[in-house]
C-alpha cells in the first residue's frame, strides 16, 4: 500500500522545527539513516521533502470568477506541516513503524499517516 | 421424541453452536475473503440455514464444520454472482486459501480468532470502535445489542462499526497476529479492551435494562479464549483470574435497594465459591511463569480479599505489598492511595495517614474525592474529629455521584455528632 507521511510540528519549537541542513559537504543529511533503515526493511521511498517555513505559504481558493489568494497556511494552528514523504509498504503497521522512526518523530514532532487513494 | 422436542433441541444446538462457533466462522471468512461485511453476512446466513435444517435433518455430527462449510459456500456463491471485478478476484482468493494456513509467521500463533482479536483491537482504531468491533465480530452480539449496552442509538453504533471496518480496509490494517516485536504492546491493547468490556458490565448501575447483554460474561468468555490461544502470556490468564474473582462478588455488591455495598460489609456467603476457586487456580498457574504484570497483581489483590472468610481476616500487609509492586507497572496516584489504605489496615491509621499526606502534598489527586474521603476516615479513626469533619466536607464537594454523597454525609453526621 502507498501512504503519505505528513510531518507536523511547531516550527518555532527548538527541536521540533525544520531539521537543520547538514553542514559541510561530507556530512550526510539527518534523514539518511532513516532512508537506509527503510530501504533495508523493504519500504519503498517514493518521494518526499522538507517544506519551506509556513511564512512562505500561500492559500488559494475560487470565489465565482475570482481567484482569492491569501498569505499563510490553510489552517492557522500551532502545529504545521513541515514536510512529507510518500512510501510504499506492506500495511499500516509498517507505515506506523516508518513514521515512528522518522527524524521529525524522533525530534518530538507528530506524523500523520494517510493511505493514498489510488495506489499505483 | 415429539416434533416439538426435536425443534427445541435443534434450536438449543444452534444457540450452543452460535456461542462456540460464531467468532471462529467470521474470523476464517475474513481471512479468506478480506471482506468483513461479507464474512458477517455469510456467517449469519449459515446460522439461519442451521435453524431451518437441523430441526428436520437432525443436528450434524460436527456442527462447527457444517456451519463453516455452509458459510464458506455461501461466500463463494455470493462472490461468483457478483458483477464487480474486485469481488471476482476475491473468489479466486477464497478458492486458493486453505482452510487453515500452514505457516504462522514468527509469532507462532495459529487461530483465526486471535488474528481477529488483534485486528479489532488495533491501536489505529478508537477505543469505542475496538470494543464494538470485538463484540460484533468475535462475540456475535448484534449492533442493536451493542448499542443498548453502551447507551447510544443503534444508528450511531452501526455507523461506528462501519467506519471502523472501512478504516481497517482502506488504511491497510493487517489481519494477523502481530510479529514478535509488536506482540507485547499489542497484547496489552487486547487485554485492555477485554477488561474495559468487563468493567462496562461490572460497573453498570443497578436494575438496568433486561435486554442488556451480559458484558462481563462476554469479557470472561473472550478472555478465556485469549488465554487458551496465548498459553505463554501469563497476563492473559491473569486477566481471566481477575475478572472471575471480581465477578464472584457481583451478587453481594448491591443491597436490596440497589445501593453499592462496600467490600468490608458484603455478605461473603453470597460470593461465588466456584468462580473464586477457578480464579485462584488460574492465578497460581499464571504466577508460576514468574513474569508478573498488572493483571496478575490485581488478581492477586482480589484473591487476598476472596480468601478471607471475614473482612477482619484480610491479609492487608500482603495487599500493601502487592500495590507496591503494581505501581511499578502502572505508576498512578490512585494506586498509591489504595496502597495507603492497605498500609493503614495493616500497620494502623497513622502509617496510612503519613502516606496519604504525602500524596496530598504531590497534588496529583487534588480533585479526586477519595483522597479527602480516605484522609477523613483515617483522622476519624485517630479521633482527630475536627480535622475529619473538614475532610469529609471537602470530599462531599468533590464526590461525583449521589450514592457516594449519601455515604459521606452519613459519615460526616457521625463525626460531627
Amino acid at each position: 500500500m502507498r501512504y503519505m507521511l505528513l510531518m507536523c510540528g511547531d516550527e518555532a519549537a527548538p527541536h521540533d522545527g525544520p531539521l537543520p541542513a547538514a553542514e559541510g559537504d561530507e556530512a550526510e543529511p539527518c534523514w539518511m539513516p532513516w532512508a537506509r533503515e527503510m530501504q533495508a526493511r523493504g519500504v519503498l521511498l517514493v518521494e518526499g521533502s522538507q517544506l519551506q517555513p509556513v511564512s512562505t505559504a500561500t492559500t488559494v481558493r475560487n470565489s465565482g470568477d475570482e481567484v482569492l489568494v491569501a498569505d499563510g497556511p490553510f489552517a492557522e494552528t500551532k502545529e504545521q506541516i513541515l514536510g512529507y514523504d510518500v512510501i510504499e509498504c506492506a500495511d499500516l503497521d509498517e507505515a506506523i513503524y516508518a513514521a515512528s522512526r522518522h527524524p521529525v518523530a524522533l525530534a518530538g514532532g507528530v506524523v500523520e499517516v494517510r493511505p493514498v487513494l489510488a495506489s499505483v | 421424541m415429539t416434533p416439538g422436542a426435536v425443534t427445541t433441541s435443534a434450536e438449543a444446538a444452534v444457540a450452543e453452536a452460535f456461542r462456540q462457533e460464531w467468532g471462529k466462522i467470521v474470523a476464517s471468512l475474513i481471512r479468506m475473503t478480506g471482506n468483513w461485511d461479507l464474512a458477517e453476512e455469510c456467517a449469519q446466513d449459515a446460522f439461519a440455514a442451521a435453524l431451518a435444517k437441523w430441526g428436520s435433518d437432525g443436528v450434524p455430527d460436527r456442527p462447527g464444520a457444517w456451519l463453516t462449510t455452509t458459510a464458506r459456500n455461501r461466500a463463494l456463491d455470493r462472490l461468483r454472482r457478483s458483477k464487480t471485478e474486485a469481488l471476482k478476484l476475491q473468489e479466486v482468493a477464497v478458492l486458493s486459501v486453505p482452510e487453515e494456513p500452514a505457516a504462522w509467521g514468527d509469532s507462532g500463533v495459529s487461530d483465526d480468532r486471535l488474528r481477529l482479536m488483534f485486528t479489532c483491537c488495533h491501536p489505529a482504531l478508537t477505543l469505542e470502535a475496538r470494543v464494538a468491533l470485538t463484540l460484533r465480530t468475535l462475540a456475535g452480539l448484534t449492533t442493536a445489542e451493542i448499542a443498548r449496552a453502551f447507551l447510544v442509538p443503534e444508528a450511531t453504533m452501526a455507523k461506528r462499526l462501519t467506519r471502523a471496518k472501512h478504516k481497517i480496509r482502506d488504511a491497510g490494517i493487517p489481519y494477523r497476529v502481530p510479529p514478535a516485536h509488536l506482540l507485547p504492546e499489542r497484547t496489552t491493547g487486547v487485554l485492555a479492551v477485554l477488561y474495559l468490556l468487563f468493567n462496562e458490565g461490572y460497573s453498570a448501575s443497578a436494575g438496568g435494562d433486561l435486554m442488556r447483554p451480559d458484558l462481563t460474561g462476554e469479557a470472561i468468555r473472550l478472555g478465556r479464549l485469549l488465554a487458551v490461544l496465548m498459553p505463554d502470556e501469563p497476563e492473559a490468564t491473569g486477566l481471566v483470574a481477575l475478572m472471575l474473582l471480581q465477578d464472584a462478588r457481583s451478587a453481594a455488591r448491591l443491597d436490596g435497594n440497589g445501593e453499592l455495598v462496600s467490600l468490608e460489609d458484603q455478605d461473603r456467603a453470597r460470593w461465588d465459591a466456584a468462580k473464586i476457586a477457578e480464579g485462584i487456580t488460574l492465578l497460581e498457574a499464571a504466577l508460576r511463569r514468574q513474569r508478573a504484570g498488572p493483571y496478575q497483581l490485581q488478581a492477586a489483590i482480589a484473591a487476598c480479599h476472596a480468601e478471607a472468610p471475614r473482612a477482619g481476616d484480610t491479609d492487608w500487609a500482603q495487599i500493601a505489598l502487592l500495590y507496591g509492586e503494581l505501581r511499578k507497572f502502572v505508576p498512578s496516584p490512585v494506586i498509591d492511595l489504595n496502597r495507603a489504605v492497605a498500609v493503614a489496615m495493616a500497620e494502623g491509621p497513622e502509617a496510612g495517614l503519613a502516606l496519604v499526606d504525602e500524596l496530598a502534598a504531590d497534588g496529583g489527586l487534588s480533585s479526586y474525592y477519595l483522597l479527602p474521603a480516605t484522609r477523613a476516615d483515617l483522622l476519624r479513626r485517630l479521633n482527630r474529629r475536627p480535622e475529619a469533619v473538614e475532610c469529609y466536607r471537602t470530599a462531599l464537594k468533590l464526590a461525583p455521584t449521589e450514592p457516594e454523597r449519601r455515604y459521606l454525609a452519613k459519615r460526616l453526621a457521625e463525626v460531627s455528632g
